[in-house]
């Protein structure tokens, strides 16, 4: 390991992992939070919430395949309203799964494993809900399979030029991969689980999904490569996928869409989001199950930073929209952004400077990374903002472009929200459905997390 | 239908009716909850052929029957007509052709020539007859959209007694009774009342009646005809006559309170000749001049090179001080502020400097004195027998003044009304406030209302009769200058109807004489020697009558009218009579003190428009406000009540109240409101009903133009649907525009307005385009902004209505929009209109971004929808910059109504729900046009191809064709430097480009340095 943080830890740095653990006591604890611990209250009430939530979406969806998408707010100029916003944040969501997840391991960030399998979960789940919306919007979504190119007796391809075929191929890759990461990282831990239930369902069902696992020096070896070579194919994934989605608009040719800047802008957003949403679940779950000695201060301190940083770039691609609107000359984009700051909508690009721009500045200050409650606001608002600025980008750009004979407004009717609400429902149903029946935290790649001093048996964690 | 039938109230509704169609109407007849239900449990496929009015089995028998082919549907009776081309050239009907027929539109009697396409014995499109004296190939917005009314599903499809259903049998036995006992009086008990006639056979039944009754009476009322006019020239001449200008002759026109562009029966003339006038070809400019006075701003005035906004009471003054400057004798003294003197005056200088060149006309709400001084101006002026010129009216109108409404209600009040036959038109809705009518109708004893709908009317009354609409009957009618046309329908009526023609006979002769007989006996009879044909030659006369669309030799002789001099005028004017502005009104609530000003609707007319949705979803000029009426306010009067937008306001006219919707309108007079009247029906049906607000109470026969009235805010707000909502062009060179002289040193003036990218700029190829080349042009300067081309296009390609709450989102479906410009000053803005479709732009952003190449590029240069290949993504219309496409948010066409599916044209596919849809180019006609070249071994030569908007528009504004031909007139005018392609600099290369605007105005009224503007 060409840095191994665990020797130059100093005593005034909060730990990784709480003293006093060892194997033992990790398994204990994360593999009996499911399988020996009660549901907390906490959790259940959660997940009657959330599936309330999961039935409004229900009801939203099936009015919406039964009248059509006139039910929304959209309307001519604006025909991309709060779904594609939705579309947009979701997958930006997801991103930080996949950061910590690969990049981070192919860094040796070792942080990372006490937050990768929750992220990924998160990961998993944001792309179901972000997959969602390109159907829920379509005029006739019984035909979406028309954006798949297959072969047909029309034979008519999809129109590759359209980047709403690359983004059929960029979020099915990437829920594909997604998938296969997590629960590649999850086959050693489900033996574990196997191995420990008590009840016969149990054991069928873990053992199934532990695909016979036996934790023999080959399966490891063997692991230990699949997972690198996951890591690898992700990776590019981190930065293709919001690439392509910020093509949606790049290559639109709408003032507040036309931008070069757009794909950078977007994947640091995305990374900014998704930091900021594993920080709002991570705190309140890791209250629930008592797992503050695994994701301790130290970890919420450097996502913390991450955010700090990629907030910065952010801010940095704000600074540039508004530079080039009027740098360009051209009067179409300097108007769209006098009309984004100062227009009907001024306040929402208000409020998203404030929450993506100014407030995250408060992270600079370690007595606030290190505060849980702040973290946890700080971390909601940058969820906020991260949606304004994707309904500042959608909505904004299109409610006023070329003709202002054509200029309208946009207002997001209960049908618009209901199905917001309804797939933040099945995003926590699912976070919370995993959490109950699934290892939350890596318990295999915790265990590489306990310091030295605190080792009973010395296998080298290094030579996995 | 709900309620109990008794077995004797089925008998009572089925006599009359036989064979298969007798057991049809006994099972619609028993069309109760039960049964309904029964039907739909033992055919739920057939369920909606239950529930709506014609059937498509039913359809199937009218149309057989209209096609005459008798025997081969042998269980309807035919009717005994005949429509000609299909007896006499029946091998014409090739299933998939449409058939072309000339028939007549009549709106306030006056006849418009229409050719109506026919698809399969259905009528489809109304368009223009070119050889018609009120159309010359144009066509308004009411005759074209008239075609719904035949096909709306509340249409009155029975005969009613005191709202219950009946027989027409019964009805007519009730009639001839009830005339038995008025013969015996001589009539006196007998009272007509229709709306303005122009139509000879009408004229002649009329007249044959009132031979056998000696004492009945006929009296007319229309709520917004030109009677004022009428008045005018009695007034100026001692008879009435009808002024006809001649706009190509005239330099100079000014216009008092008229309308001229968009108003009246001879619009559409008036419109071609004005617009010609405006044509510019090359660098040099000879383009008349146009001063509007107006109180209220309109088309015309929004091309008018100075528009100055005048309160509709000192229209007056205006008319009286030209009179003075130019010298008339006698002319009425009257006060102007000083700005206004000044314009006057200059305005009677560009008069004077062309006399015998130029028109001075009034507008039709402006009193009669009004009129008949402007006649004496044109007079003084040497305008008569070059730009202006007379003719004996086109309308039938013996004893003007004792067959007013007036007269008629006061009859009714002293009881001496014991039938009245009211045959089209809706009093008891539009009749003046004080007459009461729906009150006095109560004390007739057997009233009858012939419409083609249930109205106000006919609900009042004891009986309502059906009326045919136009395209299912017989009859004539005389255009503005006397014209007669024959109009002709196209299929058997729908319903079990009667046209008004059948219904004198009924009361003149007691028999069931249909309406083609009546016709061509009264063409025979009477009147075809008249009109230049030989004895004997009836046949060929009548089959060229019919083909034409026009009567030939039926113009109305000239006449030499002398305007008799000022004392009459000044004497009418200190009469206190009824076109004068109201008496003080007594002001019952704190409130300010404004006239109110009352016109009849633009898109809806005076009300009888009321249930049409194409006119209701029509945006109105100027306003662009769709589906209501409103109070218009000027913004300094805005400014001073306090008033806002959609803030309902309380208006108080002679004791009578309204509340209404407030709207702030640039260009208003500051000292008036603007009501329009129409809206607010109670029995239109279900488009027109609750829509705007009725604004015929607060109308008194005294105040009929204008009244004095007191306005209150009332905090309360209502939504009103306006398609455009921004009104600056923000400084972007989109209407493009300069003076005469601009262009004259600048020809080039719009192209320089923007950098546009040259093909040599690109990476990429363009396309190539070997075969045709589409492209249309767009004439500003000759366009109006008269709404002709939006109607067209709907008509055309089955475009659906959304309804208000659509609108309000902004989800029109129009794919010719009127975006409205204003520039300068608040208060008297200069308005700009732009006609604005696809642009089949070459470099079309939207077909890129199809994620299932739904639109795409052909090789003509089409940017083509495919309806069938579209999943609705909308990315398309987010990445057209011009925002002319349209999506069906919501199942927007009408699929219930099997009436309305008729009129689809079947060349065009019907969208549904999620689907993007946008101007074709009417790719249809190119089609069509391209399979009649190709079976003549030929190309498609310049002018096959005529696109709706383009056949409509009364400017001839629009151009299309092929730009690889450079002799087609679309490539012409392409040439033309004033050329410029709207947001060309995004490069998209747009197919139709535009021909900047210019106006002319005077030196003197410091017009010339305007400036350029877009």
């Amino acid at each position: 390991m060409a840095y191994d943080y665990r020797a130059t830890e100093g005593d005034n740095v909060a730990p990784l992992i709480a003293p006093g653990h060892d194997y033992a006591t990790i398994t204990d604890k994360i593999a009996g939070n499911v399988l020996d611990r009660k549901t907390p209250k906490g959790v259940a009430i959660t997940l009657a919430i959330s599936f309330s939530l999961v039935m409004v979406l229900v009801v939203g969806a099936s009015y919406l395949f039964y009248k059509g998408v006139g039910i929304w707010g959209i309307n001519n100029p604006v025909g991309w309203g709060i779904a594609i916003v939705n579309l947009v944040w979701w997958i930006g969501i997801g991103h930080a799964g996949t950061l910590i997840s690969a990049i981070l391991l192919l860094l040796h960030q070792h942080w990372r494993n006490a937050i990768n399998r929750f992220a990924e979960a998160m990961t998993l789940f944001a792309v179901c809900c972000a997959g969602l919306f390109p159907i829920f919007h379509l005029g006739r979504p019984w035909l979406a399979f028309w954006l798949a190119p297959y072969p047909n007796t029309m034979s008519m391809w999809p129109n590759f030029r359209s980047p709403l075929v690359w983004d059929v191929f960029a979020i099915s890759t990437y829920l594909l991969v997604s998938f296969m990461f997590w629960f590649v990282g999850l086959i050693p831990d489900l033996a574990s689980m196997r191995d420990r239930s008590k009840k016969r369902w149990q054991k069928v069902c873990y053992g199934i999904l532990a695909m016979g696992w036996r934790g023999s020096a080959r399966h490891w070896h063997r692991y230990e490569m699949a997972y690198l070579l996951l890591a690898g194919l992700a990776t590019p994934l981190v930065v293709s996928v919001h690439s392509v989605v910020s093509f949606d608009f790049a290559v639109g040719i709408l003032p507040g869409w036309h931008a070069t800047i757009f794909p950078p802008y977007f994947v640091a957003g995305a990374v900014f989001s998704g930091f900021a949403m594993v920080i709002t679940l991570m705190i309140p779950v890791r209250k629930l199950y008592h797992l503050e000695d695994f994701v301790t201060d130290r970890h919420l301190d450097f996502m913390a930073k991450v955010m700090l940083a990629t907030g910065l770039i952010v801010l940095y691609g704000y600074a540039m929209e508004l530079f080039f609107a009027f740098y360009s000359g051209s009067e179409y984009e300097a108007y769209m952004m006098m009309n984004r700051m100062t227009g009907p909508y001024g306040w929402t690009y208000v409020l998203l400077i404030l929450c993506n721009g100014l407030i995250p500045q408060l992270l600079w200050s370690k007595k606030v990374r290190l505060n849980t409650i702040a973290l946890f606001i700080i971390s909601i608002v940058i969820n906020v903002g991260m949606w304004l600025e994707r309904f500042v980008i959608v909505v904004t750009s299109l409610h006023r472009d070329f003709l202002p004979s054509s200029w309208d407004m946009y207002t997001p009717t209960i049908w618009d929200w209901s199905i917001y609400a309804g797939t933040l429902g099945v995003f926590v149903w699912l976070m919370f459905v995993f959490i109950r029946v699934m290892p939350m935290i890596s318990i295999f790649e915790l265990k590489h997390l306990l310091p030295w001093k605190g080792r009973i048996i010395d296998t080298s964690a290094d030579a996995n | 239908m709900s309620g109990k039938l008794s077995i004797e109230d089925i008998r009572e509704k089925l006599a009359g009716r036989t064979g298969e169609q007798y057991w049809r109407s006994l099972d619609e007849l028993a069309d109760t909850e039960e049964f309904r239900s029964a039907m739909q449990n033992e055919f739920p496929t057939d369920a909606p052929v239950w529930e709506d009015p014609v059937s498509r089995r039913r359809f199937l028998h009218l149309m057989g029957a209209s096609i005459a082919l008798a025997g081969l549907s042998s269980c309807v009776k035919q009717p005994d007509e005949k429509i000609l081309p299909y007896v006499k050239q029946p091998e014409y009907l090739i299933p998939g052709k449409p058939l072309t027929f000339a028939s007549a539109f009549t709106m306030s009697g006056f006849a418009t020539g229409v050719l109506v396409t026919s698809h399969m014995g259905r009528p489809t499109k109304i368009q223009g007859n070119p050889d018609h004296p009120a159309s010359l190939g144009a066509a308004d917005t009411f005759s074209m959209a008239s075609i719904l009314h035949l096909y709306d599903p509340d249409r009155s499809q029975v005969v009613r007694r005191n709202g219950e259903i009946t027989t027409l049998d019964k009805f007519l036995a009730q009639l001839s009774g009830a005339l038995d006992a008025q013969k015996a009086l001589g009539g006196s008990g007998l009272r007509i009342l229709t709306g303005t006639v122009t139509s000879p056979t009408l004229a002649w039944q009329i007249e044959s009646l009132l031979k056998e009754y000696p004492k009945a009476k006929w009296h007319r009322y229309e709520p917004a005809g030109i009677a004022n006019e009428r008045e005018g020239s009695r007034l100026a001449f001692g008879e009435a006559a009808q002024a006809i200008y001649n706009f190509e002759k005239a330099d100079v026109v000014f216009s008092l309170d008229a309308d001229f562009i968009a108003e009246g029966p001879a619009h559409l003339k008036y419109a071609r000749e004005f617009s010609e006038r405006r044509r510019v070809r090359g660098a040099k400019a000879n383009i008349n001049r146009l001063y509007c006075a107006e109180s209220f701003p309109t088309v015309t005035g929004s091309v008018a090179d100075h528009r100055l906004p005048v309160r509709a009471s000192r229209i007056t003054d205006f008319a009286n001080r030209l009179a003075a400057v130019l010298g008339v004798d006698g002319a009425p003294s009257s006060q102007l502020s000083d700005g206004e003197e000044a314009w006057i005056t200059a305005v009677a200088d560009d008069l004077k400097a062309h006399r015998g060149a130029s028109v001075v006309i009034a507008g039709a709400y402006q009193p009669p004195s009004v009129h008949a001084l402007v006649h004496g101006i044109n007079e003084a002026l040497g305008n008569v027998g070059t730009t202006v010129s007379f003719v004996r009216p086109a309308e039938f109108d013996p004893d003007p003044a004792g067959s007013s409404m007036t007269a008629l209600i006061e009859d009714i009040a002293k009881g001496q009304v014991d039938l009245l036959v009211i045959a089209g038109g809706n009093p008891v809705y539009d009749a003046p406030a004080e007459l009461q009518f729906a009150d006095a109708i109560e004390k007739v004893g057997m009233s009858v209302s012939l419409n083609i709908y249930n109205d106000e009317t006919a609900n009042a009354c004891g009986w309502h009769v059906p009326e045919s609409h136009y395209l299912e009957a017989w009859g004539d009618a005389r255009a503005f200058d006397g014209t007669a046309s024959i109009v002709q329908p196209l299929i058997a009526p729908l319903y079990n109807t009667m046209s008004v023609y059948e219904l004198l006979a009924e009361m003149t002769l007691r028999s069931g004489k249909k309406g083609y007989e009546i016709v061509r006996e009264y063409w025979k009879d009477h009147s075809m020697k008249s009109a230049g044909a030989a004895d004997g030659d009836f046949e060929s006369f009548w089959n060229r009558s019919l083909n034409d669309g026009v009567v030939p030799g039926t113009a109305s002789p000239a006449m030499a009218a002398r305007f008799r001099g000022t004392e009459v005028i000044v004497a009418a004017w200190k009469a206190p009579d009824a076109w004068k502005s109201g008496s003080p009104v007594r002001i019952s609530f704190p409130g300010s003190e404004v006239e109110v000003m009352f016109r009849a609707d633009p898109t809806i007319g005076d009300g009888r428009f009321a249930n049409n949705g194409w006119l209701q979803e029509l945006p109105k000029p100027i306003t662009k406000l769709t589906w209501d009426n409103a109070a218009f306010v000027s913004p300094s009067l805005a400014d001073s009540i306090g008033v806002h937008d959609e803030e309902i306001v309380l208006i108080e006219v002679n004791g009578a109240r309204c509340l209404i919707p407030a709207l702030i309108l640039p260009g208003h007079p500051p000292d008036s409101i603007t009501l329009h009247l129409g809206y607010g029906r109670s029995h239109a049906g279900r488009v027109g009903n609750g829509a705007g607000v009725n604004i015929y109470p607060l109308r008194f026969s005294t105040t009929a133009s204008w009244a004095t009235a007191s306005i209150v805010r009332t905090g309360q707000y209502s939504k009103l649907a306006r398609t455009q909502d921004h009104h600056s062009m923000e400084g972007r060179p989109i209407v493009r525009s300069a003076t005469v002289t601009e262009f004259e040193t600048d020809p080039k003036f719009a192209r320089e307005m923007s950098h546009v990218p040259t093909k040599a700029e690109s990476l990429y190829p363009g396309h190539e385009y070997d075969g045709y080349k589409w492209g249309m042009s767009i004439d500003l300067n000759s366009c109006t902004g008269c709404n002709a081309c939006v109607i067209a296009c709907q008509s055309e390609n089955n475009i659906p209505v959304a309804g208000k709450d659509q609108v309000l989102n902004g989800r029109e479906m129009h794919w010719i929009r009127i975006d409205r410009y204003y520039s300068g000053d608040l208060d008297n803005p200069d308005i700009h209109s732009q006609p604005v479709a696809c642009m089949h732009c070459e470099n079309a952003p939207c077909e890129p971004v199809c994620p299932v190449s739904a639109t795409s590029h052909d090789s003509e240069g089409l940017n083509v929808m495919v309806y069938n290949r579209c999943v609705g993504t909308r990315y398309c219309s987010n990445n057209c910059p011009y925002k002319v496409r349209r999506f069906n948010f919501l199942q927007y066409s009408d699929v219930e109504h099997p009436t309305v599916q008729m009129m689809q044209n079947p060349d065009v596919t019907v969208r549904n729900r999620g689907v993007m849809e946008k101007c074709t180019y009417c790719v249809q006609r190119i089609s069509a046009a391209r399979i009649d070249a190709k079976k003549e071994d030929r190309s498609i030569r310049d002018g096959d191809v005529v696109t709706a908007c383009q056949s409509a528009c009364p400017a001839q504004a629009i151009v299309f064709g092929d730009l690889n031909d450079p002799l087609s007139e679309v490539s012409k005018a392409k040439s033309q430097p004033r050329d410029y392609g709207l947001l060309a600099e995004l490069n998209t290369s747009p197919r139709t480009s535009y021909l900047a605007r210019l106006t002319n105005p005077n030196p003197a009224l410091g017009g010339a340095e305007k400036g350029r503007e877009g």
